[in-house]
């Protein structure tokens, strides 16, 4: 039972790098952005090609995945997305579908449509004994990069004056602009970054989580709930959604595999019912 | 005379804040009523409480002999209580026709009716053009009616928002600074619409202008902090010390 | 007051109905549409299917009207309603209630039910709130249909759909004839009605609660059941659509409750606009004719060339275009002498 736990949390945390990029933009922007999966799919792509033609080792690729996500995000921040800022939702929908259909059409036309397998390093594929609970060091190592990614997230939010001026921009970009405070850059720079996390998290979880070019469709659900749930006001918000969320899941695929599926729709729809505002969105 | 609206000991709490502290509140039939207080006194708040956009903390809001503090904005418009907002909240796309229609038409229960073209039968037939005209003469946007909404003067635009209150046929009228922001020239329309409306609505008159508030009402409350300070009739109110003391700085009304 | 003699009463009153009736009566457009619509049926049996495939898309995208035109909600998952629809006809002609429009009936009355539960979880929270929810419904009919295999043939679809004849009258025919007409007669019917329900009062109030629900409740409008009312209403529409579908193909695969599904039909309805009912039609007709024209050029890459469409049409501002589209026809118009009225682009 504890395996499971541990590979929920694993999960989890997986599915917080995956999707914290969009909640700080949804809570910066106020951008519904459903392409956000294609920047993680970009990242896991990267990381198949860099070790199958090039021979890469795989976690030196996790690096190169994260900062080909990262401009891919920011090129196409500058060239498309910063027209439909203050752009009605049902525009900004319209649009980030349209682009999921083309990069998972692209994508299906260079890389081909079959499921991609990257072969972990031998290291990592090996397991330990630990107080009765067999836990897979490549799940641990997952657990640890992500773990070390919230600190750093948080700490950059808290501590640094980056932190402070994104802070204030989503509180009030009005306001911040008034202030002073650069918002076009720190929109960019934040979309980048969020964009680059999720290709990280793409490499780094696509032995976990499969990848194929329909990932931005599959996953387009998950990363919405995270952000709903767990609301765009904070990192702790999205980071409990996404372990409650990941466990869940892991759980319900392990204990009753033919409603597996349906574990996170039943926790969608008790979040909407308790709480509609998500669970940890501060009340506006 | 019998009390067409009252609150009994209302109040609400915002976290730490008390905006509305245990008001009990009349509010006669036919009554000319204004409520007055300095910015931040709780007005607009009280007002969302009586029409049931803000749920109180404690206390009950009586419309007629009815408690309808558990009911919902709408169903206590149905019960005859309408209001106006401080900031035109209309229906910018739509013609002052069609909003109008609408509001009359959902006070005869039209509403429910997705089979009739609105406004059918003809002029005479089930009264909702004759009574649109009816009121919009009174308010003199008869000109404008065919107009989109968003382009029409922002004197009218504020005649058509009480006009919307007034098509529900209410009993009770609340009416928040009808005339805020209206410019010089179109503020004597407004005024004389507000003077013309009939007795058997009461009305309740949120305002900053003394002008308006002394001229218009019988009866004045005072809130101050939510709370009510004194209420009474306009000279009392006038002569009253505490009340100078609240606006203080402001001109002497007499 | 105003200089020039005050109008009398009822001067006033009459000329106030006549911009009702006038809002409410057929435009020579309409009428131009329809009998187009019906001439390309009668004179094209070769395109019967075609012409099924764009009667049912154009049902489908009404009904997407309905809530996102004129309830403001957007959906993400429409198609589960007409994955609904379209289960529940199929599965009725394999077990002896084989009178299509019975089935019909049905099919909308399931769907308008699934709508009718599934509105308060639409309605509570924001929009983002309301894309997880559509897309949540839909994506979990999709698991459900999946699963039961036994009853709805899986991954494999419900095969041996076996409809009886329309009224009794009309068998369903290899060629798509009946097929076509059958649609395109629902078609005809359904927008007929929902015409009326738009010029009803009911449908001046979902106007105003789109234009402003505050103060839609401050005249006594009750908002959310409205809302309830026109997404059950929708969801009936969809279903009616996706059991046409069965009904006129004989089969029922899991891609009627496909993603792909609601994205293209909210695409139908974008091309041809939102809010005056034609848009779906219109939004139909073009989405098929460009599907016709892109399978001869790249038929893999479909899906690329839909994406893009939408990424352009949002960046071009899809409403300039439409009101480009509209000052274009009148100008048109003028020049005949015809007189178009408005079209109705929310007016």
């Amino acid at each position: 039972m504890l395996t499971i736990l541990f590979d929920g949390v694993a999960y989890g945390m997986l599915l917080f790098v995956l999707a914290c990029g969009l909640a700080v933009t949804l809570g910066l922007m106020n951008f519904v952005n459903l392409a956000h999966g294609v920047f993680a799919m970009a990242g896991g792509y990267v990381t198949v090609i860099l070790m199958e033609r090039l021979g890469v080792p795989f976690l030196a690729t996790l690096p190169l995945a994260f900062l080909a996500a990262a401009l891919l995000g920011l090129v196409l921040e500058r060239l498309l997305y910063r027209h439909l800022y203050g752009r009605s939702h049902l525009d900004q929908v319209l649009f980030s579908i349209g682009l999921v259909f083309m990069a998972v059409s692209a994508t299906d036309y260079f890389m081909g449509s079959e499921q991609r397998i990257i072969k972990l390093p031998v290291f990592l594929q090996s397991r330990v004994e630990w107080a009765g609970v067999s836990i897979g060091i490549y799940r641990s190592l997952i657990i640890v990069i992500c773990g070390v990614l919230v600190v750093a997230l948080q700490a950059v939010l808290t501590r640094t004056r980056f932190g402070a001026r994104l802070r204030a921009a989503v509180d009030d970009a009005r306001v911040a602009r008034g202030l002073g405070i650069d918002v076009t850059t720190i929109f960019a720079v934040t979309f980048a970054i969020g964009s680059g996390l999720a290709g990280l998290g793409g490499a780094l979880g696509a032995e976990i989580l499969g990848l194929d070019p329909n990932f931005p469709l599959k996953f387009m659900i998950y990363f919405l709930i995270v952000v709903t749930v767990g609301g765009t006001s904070s990192i702790t918000g999205p980071f409990l959604a996404s372990l409650i969320l990941g466990i869940a899941d892991v759980a319900g695929k392990y204990y009753v595999p033919a409603f597996g599926a349906f574990v996170i729709y039943s926790v969608m729809i008790l979040v909407l019912i308790l709480r509609p505002q998500g669970l940890f969105a501060r009340p506006r | 005379m019998s009390a067409v609206l009252e609150t009994v000991a209302l109040a609400k709490r915002f976290g730490g804040l008390l905006a509305t502290d245990h008001v009990s509140f009349t509010l006669e039939e036919g009554a000319r009523h204004a409520l007055i207080g300095p910015n931040g006194a709780g007005k607009t708040t009280f007002v969302n409480l009586l029409t049931g956009v803000l749920t109180p903390s404690e206390g009950r809001v009586l419309l007629g002999a009815e408690d309808v503090t558990s009911l919902r904005p709408d169903q206590r418009v149905r019960r005859g209580l309408a209001r106006t907002f401080q900031i035109n909240q209309l229906f910018p796309e739509m013609k002052p026709l069609e909003a109008l229609a609408l509001a009359v038409s959902e006070r005869q229960g039209g509403g429910n009716e997705w089979w009739r073209r609105i406004g059918a039968g003809g002029s005479g037939g089930d009264g909702v053009v004759a009574e649109v005209a009816r009121i919009a003469s009174r308010f003199g946007l008869t000109d404008v009616l065919d107009r989109r909404t968003a382009s029409l003067a922002y004197g009218k635009q504020r005649l058509l928002e009480i006009a919307l209150a007034f098509a529900c046929k209410p009993r009770v009228l609340l009416l928040d600074e009808p005339a805020a922001g209206v410019p010089q020239a179109e503020r004597a329309e407004l005024i004389s619409a507000v003077a013309a409306l009939p007795r058997e609505v009461a009305v309740l008159l949120i305002e900053h202008d003394m002008d308006l508030v002394f001229a218009y009402a019988d009866r004045i409350s005072v809130l101050v902090d939510g709370a009510l300070l004194t209420q009474g009739p306009p000279d009392e109110i006038a002569k009253d010390a505490r009340v100078r003391a609240v606006y203080l700085g402001e001109a002497q009304h007499g | 007051m105003m200089a020039g003699a005050m109008p009398e009463p009822a001067a006033v009153e009459t000329s106030l109905a006549r911009v009702f009736a006038r809002r409410a009566s057929w435009r020579l457009s309409e009428i131009v549409f329809w009998i187009g619509a019906f001439l390309i049926l009668l004179v094209w049996p070769s395109r019967s299917l075609l012409i099924n495939e764009i009667a049912i898309l154009a049902l489908f995208a009404l009904s997407l009207d309905l809530i996102l035109g004129y309830a403001g909600i957007v959906s993400l998952g429409h198609a589960a309603f007409f994955g609904t629809g379209a289960y529940v006809a199929g599965l009725l002609t394999k077990h002896g209630l084989s009178d299509p429009t019975l089935g019909l009936a049905i099919a909308a009355a399931s769907a308008a039910a699934l709508g009718f539960a599934t509105s308060f979880l639409v309605l509570r929270g924001a929009d983002l709130t309301r894309l997880m929810v559509t897309l949540g419904v839909a994506l979990m009919l999709f698991e459900i249909a999946n699963q039961a295999a036994a009853l709805t043939g899986g991954a494999d679809g419900l095969q041996g759909v076996a409809p009886g004849p329309v009224l009794g009258l009309f068998a369903f025919d290899i060629f798509g004839r009946t097929a076509s007409v059958y649609s395109f007669a629902v078609l005809i019917l359904m927008f007929l009605v929902a015409r009326r329900i738009t010029n009803s009062p009911f449908g001046l109030s979902l106007r105003s609660i789109r234009d402003n629900p505050l103060r839609a409740a401050a005249i006594g409008i009750p908002v959310a059941r409205r809302l309830v009312a026109v997404y059950s209403i929708g969801a009936a529409y969809a279903g009616v659509a996706g059991a046409l579908l069965a009904q006129t193909t004989q089969f029922v695969s899991l891609d009627v409750f496909d993603f792909a599904r609601s994205a293209d039909v909210l695409l139908v309805l974008i091309i041809g606009g939102t809010g005056y009912l034609y848009g779906g039609l219109l939004g139909a007709v073009a989405f098929k004719a460009m599907q016709d024209g892109f399978a001869t050029i790249t038929p893999q890459h479909w899906q690329f060339w839909i994406g893009f469409v939408l990424v352009a049409l949002v960046l071009a501002r899809r409403d300039r275009l439409a009101r480009l589209g509209h000052q274009g026809m009148s100008f048109v118009a003028t020049r005949l002498g015809i007189d178009l009225g408005k079209m109705g682009t929310g007016s």
